[in-house]
């Protein structure tokens, strides 16, 4: 069981990085929060403020991750805000729009520095501070798009399964070190992220159902993380599926 | 997205467009289709929450804490946010709202949309009145912070102005402190509302808060028994009972309406001989103020054909009669409701234009939505209300026709110029729409 008393959260202005603060500030623990929109940033910490105790610590700061030079500055700056760091919760992403992905090389890359190179940076500095505290959770949300490319979304797919593959390997690395490694993926979550699609049908979750999941996979150091559970089989239904007939299935 | 609906699903229909909301930084669309409409946790019963033509504003992302001091209660938190979202919050610090509808489930910009009441109302008014300040987005951009003593017209025409004057940001509430999370609470009986006036005003004067249910069946000698629940916040306890609260859900759409003259008359009657606690005992405050909290999706037991919800005020004068009169033409019908709920509110005029709360008595009804039959019979109890001088609850109405709103509302002409043009909802088309 890993103590999450202290906790950095990067992208913290997602929806489901949101749950997760308040659900995190709920149970005691203290939070620095790195944000892109300083209006976001400035109303989540109000309120986190608003929920927290006097014992609890609630700090953060604004910072566009694309900025990889600021990375390890950040880290610092938040580890001596908390006093150390328990655990660190990655989650800033975006959905591109696949099709001006196609046509567009620039924002297809800038695309994949947001949800892959932005991570898998700020993850290798990560490792190597939690590598030598030797104790800890470092967490990033995936997706379960990235188990598979498809013609919808496979420029996001590839940018999450890249993360995913990453983290695979750190978690290797530093299984021997006593940190755990957490990938969560979720699946449809009701966000500003998917404002625009349909969202009837039994596959979307909740934004707070996700986050109470995420937390629990932090407290007990789980691998790979599928958010609801069910998100397992279908997907591994989906990766079976052989690539002859995949390929002419329109998904 | 599923069509946001109204708590009593009456009318059904589905708005042009749904955006939700969740930063209150974020300017109001420009694109999306006009008139545009806020909607809180879709508590109310009717189309006051609904926009066949436009577009909703979902609020219900707008759900965070903004300032709360424990020393003085003073909260200021985000329209979205539910009642039970700042209970939580607030409860275990020693704070109580200070005013709360029948659900925690309503928004905190809902609550003041609908200036909405509770039991204490003879004691402490509508939730109008514990608002200090709220902040109003308007369509051309226009940010207006008002409260009482702050750009007051624009304060008394957003109370209980159903979401039409402007988008509803924030709200800053004096929440009223508490001792314990558990109330006080003496029932009683009466035979007949006869027996229940004098008792009421007894009960008024020494309990902050009061209500009554009515077995709206009856007849005869007994027409208008029920009981009466007063209480109080406990002060503490030498060994506090312990409270888990659980949570049923209605399942499934029944084809068919539950509620039905059997169930109604096998309800009323058990609800009538419930025992009751006249020398008092403990509850806590979650099951004594939203009973019906506990069971997730309530209103699925009148069936797909939905509701309708009928709640008057009767002016002191005629609350008697016309209370009587009202309870007779139900108990003929046999078209009994499942909690008939009767309440006198206090003197304090309330703080919108629009507001529902006013001195005299309320009356609350539901009834299985049956067509024709409950229509005609809503018909007959509007030419009571109306003969009384009384006015019908907005947020609790499907069916009004415009002129028993205009008489029951006279301000309501003066607070049209306060709309938001881009801005107006089913229910306010049709209560503003010629006259039949
Ligand atoms: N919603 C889903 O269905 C779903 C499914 C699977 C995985 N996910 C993943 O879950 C995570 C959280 O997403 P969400 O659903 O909570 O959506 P969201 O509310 O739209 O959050 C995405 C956040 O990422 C931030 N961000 C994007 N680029 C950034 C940058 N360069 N620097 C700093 N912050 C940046 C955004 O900041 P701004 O506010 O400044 O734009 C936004 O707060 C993402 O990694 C997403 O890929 C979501």
């Amino acid at each position: 069981m890993n103590s999450l008393k202290r906790v950095v959260i990067i992208g913290a202005t997602s929806t489901i990085a949101e749950h997760t603060a308040r659900q995190l500030v709920e149970k005691g623990a203290s939070l620095y929060c790195i944000g892109r929109n300083p209006d976001k940033l400035q109303a989540l910490l109000q309120d986190l403020k608003v929920r927290a105790g006097d014992n609890q610590r609630i700090d953060g700061c604004v910072a566009d991750l694309l900025d990889v030079d600021r990375h390890d500055a950040l880290i610092e700056t938040a580890e001596q805000a908390l006093g150390g760091m328990d655990a660190v919760l990655i989650a800033h992403g975006t959905l591109p729009d696949q099709q001006a992905c196609q046509r567009d090389v620039a924002l297809m890359r800038r695309e994949v520095e947001t949800n892959a190179l932005s991570v898998i940076s700020l993850l290798t500095l990560l490792g190597n501070r939690f590598e030598q505290q030797g104790a800890g959770v470092i967490a990033a949300i995936g997706s379960v798009a990235g188990n598979r490319g498809r013609q919808s979304n496979y420029v996001y797919g590839a940018a999450k399964g890249m993360v995913a593959i990453f983290l695979q390997g750190l978690r290797n690395r530093l299984a021997a070190h006593g940190v755990d490694v957490v990938t969560l993926k979720p699946g449809f979550v009701a966000t500003p992220m998917t404002a625009d699609f349909d969202r009837s049908g039994p596959l979307w979750a909740q934004p707070q159902d996700v986050a109470r999941g995420i937390i629990k996979a932090m407290i007990h150091g789980r691998g790979e993380t599928y958010l609801p559970g069910f998100w397992r089989w279908i997907m591994l239904v989906i990766t079976h599926i052989p690539e002859p007939l995949f390929k002419r299935m329109t998904l | 997205m599923r069509a946001p609906q109204s708590w009593n699903r009456l009318p059904r229909v589905a708005p042009e467009k749904v955006l939700v909301l969740s930063q209150r930084s974020c300017a109001l669309p420009s694109m999306a289709p006009r008139p545009l409409l806020p909607y809180g946790n879709g508590r109310s019963y009717g189309d006051v929450c609904l926009n066949d033509h436009g577009t909703l504003l979902v609020t219900r992302g707008l759900d965070r804490f903004i300032d709360f001091d424990p020393q003085t209660g003073l909260l200021r938190c985000e329209a979205g946010m539910t009642l039970a979202e700042v209970l939580a919050l607030v409860v275990p610090q020693g704070w109580f709202l200070p005013s709360t509808p029948g659900t925690r489930q309503v928004t905190v910009g809902g609550a003041v949309a609908n200036d909405v009441h509770g039991k204490n109302h003879h004691a402490v008014g509508s939730f109008g009145h514990h608002v200090r300040a709220l902040e109003l987005l308007r369509s051309d951009g226009e940010v207006i912070t008002c409260g009482p003593g702050r750009a007051d017209a624009w304060f008394a025409a957003t109370v209980g102005g159903l979401g039409l004057t402007g988008l509803i940001r924030w709200v800053e509430l004096q929440l009223m402190p508490i001792q314990t999370p558990w109330m006080w609470v003496e029932s009683q009986r009466f035979a007949n509302l006869e027996a229940f006036w004098p008792l009421n005003r007894r009960a008024e004067a020494r309990w902050p808060y009061t209500v009554a249910w009515i077995d709206c069946l009856a007849k005869g000698k007994a027409r208008g028994r029920g009981i009466l629940l007063a209480g109080q916040h406990a002060p503490p306890q030498a060994t506090p009972p312990s409270f888990k609260e659980g949570c049923k859900r209605v399942p499934i759409d029944p084809p068919l309406s539950l509620v039905n003259r059997l169930s109604l008359k096998v309800f009323n009657a058990l609800y009538y001989r419930q025992p009751v606690k006249p020398q008092g005992g403990l509850s806590h405050y979650v099951p004594y103020f939203y009973p019906l909290d506990a069971i997730q999706d309530w209103n699925r037991i009148y069936g797909r054909r939905g509701f309708y919800q009928y709640q008057c005020v009767l002016p002191p004068e005629a609350a008697e009669a016309a209370t009587a009169a009202l309870l007779d033409t139900v108990a003929r019908r046999g078209e009994g409701s499942f909690l008939a709920v009767l309440k006198t509110f206090g003197r304090k005029p309330s703080v919108g234009m629009l507001s529902f709360p006013r001195p005299g008595t309320t009356l609350a009804l539901d009834f299985p939505n049956r067509g024709d039959k409950t229509l005609r019979l809503l018909d007959d109890l509007d030419a009571i209300v109306c003969e009384a001088g009384g006015a019908l609850y907005p947020g609790k109405d499907a069916r009004m026709p415009a002129r028993l709103f205009q008489s029951g509302f006279p301000q309501w002409e003066a607070f049209s110029r306060f709309i938001d043009p881009a801005f107006s909802s089913r229910f306010w088309q049709r209560v503003t729409s010629g006259n039949e």
